[in-house]
Parts: C-alpha cells; structure tokens; sequence
C-alpha cells in the first residue's frame, strides 16, 4: 500500500520538466519534496491532481495506476491542499468543509449522518469547530488554511498532497498546519508536502526527497540529505548546515551572497 | 449541547420556510397583478372568476378579462422571470462572478437580431414570415451561444475567460448588425426597438404553453446541479480535486441555462436586469448555497417581473411602458442599494 511513483516524465510543449521522478509515500510517513524553483515540484503536484498527463513512467495509488481512477474513486484515494486556496465569500465554514464530502456523496444525493460526523471530526482535528457557523470572508490566514486542510480530511483520503501549504503564514499557523498533517498521518494516512522552507521541511517530514532539474538528486531522512554540500549545490548558494540532534539546521551564509 | 445548536443550526439553514413564505409572496403579487388595470377586479370576483375557469365555462365579463387578458399576461410575467432569474443564478454560479447575467455569452444580442431580421424582411421573404419572430429569436440566440462555445473551446476545455471574450465580441458583433437594418429599414425601427426592449402586451396562453415544455426541465436540472455549483465556487481546479468533472458540469449548466434565457426572450424581447440583479439580492438575503439559491432566484425571478410588468401598464395607463425600460430603471438603483449595503455590511 503506497503511493508510488517511477521514473515519472513530464511536462509541457515540447519541454520536459520531470525527467525521472521516483518517490513513495507510505501511509504513517510525511515525505517532504524540496527543491528550488522551476525543479519540478508544481510539474509533480499537476500529474498527481492529473491536470498534466504522464508522459512515462508509472504512478500509482494503491498499486493501481492513476489513469485508471475514476473521478470521484480518486478523490476518495487523495485529497489536496492546494497552494491558494479560494474560499468563496458568504458559505460558512460547515459548509465549506462539508464540501470535502462530495467524492463520497455524490453530486446528486444529499448528505447523511456519516458524511456529518466525517465533516465534525475533520473540523475538530483541525480546531476549527468553533469557527463553524463563521463565514469564510471574516477569517484570519491561519484559520482559513486550517478551514481547507478541513474540508481535505472530510474527503477521508489515504493520502493527502500539501502543495506549499505554509505560505503567506506567520510562524505559528505554519508550525500548526504541519502539527496537524502530523496528527492526522499517526492515524493512519501518508502525506506528500512541497515546501520551500528547508528548516520546516527537515522538522515535518520523515523522509525528503530533493529535486533538481527534473531529477531525484537526493533522498533519505533529514539529516542525511541536508548536508552543506547538498544544498548548497543543489541551490546555487553556499549555506551552513547545524546539527541539532537529527534534525539539521540551514542557514544560508548571506554574507557572501 | 454545542452539537444540538450546530444541529439546530443546520436545520434552520436548510429548512423549507423561506420557500414558503417565497411562494406566499408570489401568490399575493400575482392575485395584485390580476386585479388591477383599467378595470379593477374585486378579491372576491376575482375567486368566482377563477372558479368559473376552472369549473370550465368562463362567461362573464370578468372572467373574460381574468382568463383571457390578464392571468396568460401574468403567467407569462412569472414564467420569464423565472427564468431569466434561474439562468442568472446558473451564469453567475458558474462564472463565480456576481455581475454575470444570462445574456453574457450573447443571448440577447442573438435574438435581437433574428428578431430583427424578421421584422425588416418579413413580407419579403415568405418563409422568414412564416418563422415568425419569436422563433427567430429563439434560433438565433441558441446559435450565438452555441458559436460563442466553439469559438472559446480550447483543448482542455472551456476557459471562462475566453467564453466571455467570444460573447462579448461576437455580442457586439450581431448588436451592430441589429442597429444597422434598424438604420437601413427606418419604417420598422420603432417595432424593432419595441420588441428589444421587451413586452408582454401579446402575451397569449399559447405563450405559455410554448415556455413551458422549456423550463420545467431546465428547472429539474438545475434544481439538481446545487451541490456541483456550491463546489464550482471553490474555483475549477479544487473542484476537479473533489471529482466533479467541471468542463461536462459547465457545459450542462451554461446549455440548461441558454435554453431558459432563449426561451424567456423569444416571447418576450430582452428584458435586462432580472437575471442580474434577482440572483444577487436572492444571495444577499439567503445565503450563497445553490441548493437554496436557485429555487429561490425562480421565485423572486417571478415576483420581480410580474411586478414590473404591472408598473409597465399601469403608471402611463392606456399607454404602456416597455417592461424592460421598467425593469432597468428600478433594477439599476436597488442594484447599487444592494452593492452599497453589501460593501458596508462586511
């Protein structure tokens, strides 16, 4: 059981931005991918959402390709939290969360009883019970993150795909989105983070994966794939690496910059 | 305890109550509307009217001018309002757009020219008269629509941007065409003007008739579309996330509601401002869910346009007002109340 990916390509035109991706998320793991801009990440998140098409390799959910999911079947499998999420004025946070429910509902059925307490657990998990009758306009940044991370946990996924979800955050609602993805993978589902903040990353994930131009240069746990050398090559610019226990430290040498 | 209120909560949200009291309120406009005009029909004459028509032999006065006069006139007020209302909800639903309004993807402008060129070669062209101009007009906005789509249509499906663009050009397009045989044939500008404005001087039950194989199913279908049109509003590529097949979903909902504007307008010219504004004030007063908003829109759709029209031939009576004249000269400033009052309010 895992999602898996081998030597994936893709991209757009005649250009290929993925060149040969391999990954696997296990459900209990927090995988981050990390690599600098135009490496691949955004290319990685689209063929998973399958708004790009594979162009070769294999991705599977399950052991079973993507293509081979029906709509609603992937849904259920893999939900997301996309990199800007829109939440349209005037619905209340209930209803936006209870939105989650639709690969189990259907377009056509009404809600029932279990899609209610999906939907109730899913807000306590993220502690925005007490924001549910609240519109979605009257939010904070951090409140309306943890509202979408919500409505993804209401699609009872095995999977979940966080597209850069700390960004536009203040340090407290970026620690607590992560504490809550953390929570919600002890329970049994596997998550797939993009994330640009190394020091995030190497604090939230079990294993990381580093892209670059396309390609896996790296992968492993924290400390062993943030070492100076790695990241400074892989992003062009000379960083120190603290070791603070198994979780390292970047800090780029903006002196020399 | 905090599960019972939230529960409460909910049922209070979904409950059948404002439909009630909208329907209420239809009756109450349309019993007004039936009453009124040149002769004044009691409340109670009005009942023994009705009962007459129903018991199947109208014969008095009175039930001439409630049956054959004034109800079709009435029932046709409501069933275009209704319609352009729900096809408003349904534009601005799926545009995500509050200022959307049906004839954004070129409806109105379509029909105003099939109905022009009607009105211009009618007498020249047999078969144009034997068209007629109601059925122009239907054909010609459902063929602009349809050209707008093609014209917009991308590989990966229908991008709203380039939908609106299409409409507007093309829209502009035909509006000229239309202006200029208004130009070219001077001795029918003025019928050509009355009809693009919109009326319901003609209105017949055989109008009636004609809408209403066409909204019945357009309503079943939107009726049903509310979940798929609340997760539109998290915007196309977190809907698709959710499993909702956006490009069939909007194809559906933008067909249903071309159909029901085509349909409202081939019988009773281009009325503006209720598809705009009913769906917005509908929203502002009753939430955004769409399971709610459409019936809604339908009623109030009704309710607005039956009043219009009353206004359109009462305020100059004998002389009548076009409706759509009405329609935009009250929806305009409600429209910028209901604005003010939303940008205050939040």
């Amino acid at each position: 059981m895992s999602l898996e990916i081998r030597g994936l390509q893709a991209g757009y035109g005649e250009r290929d931005v993925l060149r040969s991706c391999d990954l696997r998320v296990e459900p209990g793991q927090v995988v981050g991918v990390i690599g600098p801009n135009g490496a691949g990440k955004s290319t990685l998140v689209r063929v998973l959402t399958r708004r790009l098409p594979v162009r070769g390799g294999r991705v599977s959910v399950d052991g079973r390709p993507l293509h081979r999911f029906g709509r609603l079947e992937l849904a259920r499998k893999l939900a997301v939290v996309p990199q800007m999420p829109e939440l349209p004025a005037g619905y209340t946070v209930r209803e936006l969360v209870s939105m989650g429910r639709t690969p189990h509902v259907g377009l056509l059925r009404r809600e029932g009883d279990e899609d209610r307490r999906a939907v109730e657990v899913a807000m306590r998990t993220t502690d925005t019970l007490h924001l549910a009758d609240r519109r979605a306009t009257h939010l904070s940044g951090g409140e309306r993150q943890r509202v979408v991370l919500a409505r993804a946990l209401a699609q009872r996924p095995r999977y979940l795909l966080l597209d850069e979800p700390t960004n536009h955050l203040d340090l407290r609602y970026q620690v607590e989105v992560l504490a809550f993805t953390r929570r919600e993978v002890e329970r049994g589902i596997g998550a797939l983070v993009v994330l640009h903040d190394l020091n995030l990353a190497a604090g939230a994930c079990d294993r990381l994966i580093v892209l670059q131009e396309g390609r896996v240069v790296a992968e492993g746990a924290p400390a062993q794939v943030l070492t100076a050398l790695l990241v400074s090559r892989v992003y062009g610019t000379d960083v120190d690496v603290h070791g603070l226990g198994t979780r390292p430290l970047i800090v780029p040498r903006l002196d020399r910059a | 305890m905090a599960r019972a209120l939230a529960r409460q909560a909910a049922s209070r949200r979904t409950g059948p109550t404002p439909l009630l009291v909208s329907g209420l309120a239809l009756v109450v406009v349309v019993g007004a509307a039936v009453s009124v005009g040149s002769v004044r029909v009691a409340p109670g004459a009005l009942l023994g009217a009705l009962l007459d028509g129903l018991r199947g032999h109208p014969v008095g006065t009175v039930d001439t001018i409630v049956w054959q006069l004034r109800l079709p006139r009435v029932a046709l007020a409501a069933l275009v309002g209704a319609s352009l209302s729900l096809a408003g909800a349904t534009f601005q639903g799926v545009f995500r757009n509050p200022l959307a309004d049906p004839y954004l993807l070129g409806a109105a402008s379509g029909a105003g020219f099939g109905a022009s060129v009607v009105l211009v070669f009618a007498g020249v062209v047999p078969w144009l008269t034997h068209l007629g101009v109601g059925w122009a007009a239907f054909v010609c906005a459902l063929a602009t629509v349809g050209a707008v789509t093609l014209l917009a249509r991308q590989e990966r499906g229908l991008p709203p941007v380039s939908l609106i663009l299409a409409g507007v050009v093309l829209g502009s397009s035909l509006s000229a065409a239309t202006s200029f045989l208004m130009l070219a044939a001077r001795d029918r500008a003025a019928g050509i003007l009355s009809w693009l404005l919109g009326s319901f001087a003609f209105a017949s039950w055989d109008q009636v008739l004609t809408m209403l194989p066409l909204l019945v199913p357009a309503v079943l279908v939107l009726l049903l579309a509310g979940r798929a049109l609340d997760v539109l509003q998290l915007g196309e590529e977190s809907a698709a996330q959710l499993g909702v097949p956006v490009e069939i979903v909007k194809l559906v909902l933008l067909a249903t509601a071309t159909l029901a504007t085509a349909a409202a307008v081939s019988v009773a010219g281009v009325i503006g401002f209720v598809g705009l504004v009913v769906p917005h004030a509908v929203r502002l007063a009753f939430g955004p869910r769409h399971v709610r908003l459409i019936p809604l829109s339908a009623v109030w759709g009704a309710v607005f346009l039956v009043l219009a029209d009353l206004c359109a031939r009462t305020v100059l009576a004998p002389a009548e007002i076009p409706v759509g004249i009405v329609t935009a000269l009250v929806g305009g400033p409600f429209f910028l109340l209901l604005l003010r009052r939303q940008r205050s309010g939040s």
